[in-house]
């Protein structure tokens, strides 16, 4: 399950679009919610980010800001975010393939992020996570809202 | 359900969020409709699996401004193949609306914030797919089950 609350998020090995790192120290100072899903381009992966993207501005209201996180290239994230037309920022976990997954304890067996939400807090530390019983299922952002 | 909703019908309350170009929520309404059902209808356009769903639902609501919102409502689920700009002023003449106030009021920021309003009221109550209907605060997400139409009476 992903790592719980109370645990400080581990080192980052992720990927911006435009290939800058994305790391540990770039948590810190603000509320950040990792939104780990399996597949750019896959159905519910599509509604998941569409739903969250329309209430993005809610989301910045509330002092957080939103990232999308899966073991995608760079380049099919760009992609996938164009096509859906959305601004919630991507971050690639291709190489080394699901090392921050793994890390955050979310890397499912198939080679895929699992579908896990993590709010880390301005101190690094994890203030709240949650796990989809299967990656099919999800998780509205609700759950999101009730735990900033 | 508030003085603001659509609502229409008599018997047990559901609060239906739902997007035009959902198969799903065409079937669910088309049956509620024939029974004991108050059913209130949001909007919950997904626009990354259904492009014009948006425009649809700002359709609805405009209509609605001309006293037209459940005629337009089932208008829009009886024909989903049908859902462009030519399509949605075909409509409004059919139901006898004035078409340019129409289309003035489906493009208008009012509009847009009234889908938008629904839309978010979803999101806070967790809905997460189309169709999600609400019947005594219990969510049922998704395609209905036989447990759904039970309460029925179905």
């Amino acid at each position: 399950m992903a790592l719980a609350a109370g645990e400080p998020a581990p080192e980052l090995s992720l990927r911006r679009s435009n290939g800058d790192p994305f790391t540990r120290e770039d948590l810190l100072g603000k509320t950040t919610v990792l939104v780990f899903y399996p597949f750019a381009f896959s159905p519910v992966c599509t509604d998941q980010l569409s739903i969250y993207n329309e209430v993005l501005e809610d989301f910045r209201e509330r002092g957080a800001t939103l990232y999308g996180v899966s073991c995608d290239a760079t380049y099919s994230q760009t992609a996938f975010r164009q096509q859906l037309g959305i601004d919630i920022e991507q971050l690639s976990d291709f190489e080394p393939k699901g090392e921050t997954c793994r890390a955050f304890d979310v890397y499912h067996p198939g080679g895929f992020p699992q579908r896990a939400l993590v709010i880390v807090g301005q101190d690094g530390v994890v203030t709240w996570s949650h796990q989809a019983a299967k990656p099919s299922d999800l998780p509205g952002a609700n759950l999101i809202f009730d735990a900033l | 359900m508030g003085p603001g909703d659509h609502v229409r019908g008599e018997g047990v309350e559901v609060v239906v969020y739902g997007d035009y170009e959902c198969p799903y929520c065409a079937a669910l309404e088309a049956r509620l409709h024939g029974l004991a059902a108050r059913v209130c209808f949001r909007h919950f356009p997904v626009r990354s699996s259904h492009p014009r769903a948006h425009a649809a639902a700002c359709a609805a609501e405009a209509a609605a401004r001309q006293g037209a919102f459940w005629p337009m409502h089932d208008a829009l689920f009886a024909d989903q193949g049908r859902l462009e700009d030519p399509h949605l002023w075909a409509r409004a003449e059919r139901l006898g609306l004035d078409v340019a106030r129409f289309d003035a009021d489906r493009r208008s920021d009012a509009v847009a914030a009234r889908v938008r309003e629904h839309f978010r009221s979803g999101v806070r109550a967790g809905v997460a797919t189309t169709p999600t209907a609400f019947v005594a605060g219990t969510a049922h997400a998704g395609r209905p089950g036989p447990e759904f139409w039970a309460l029925f009476g179905a």
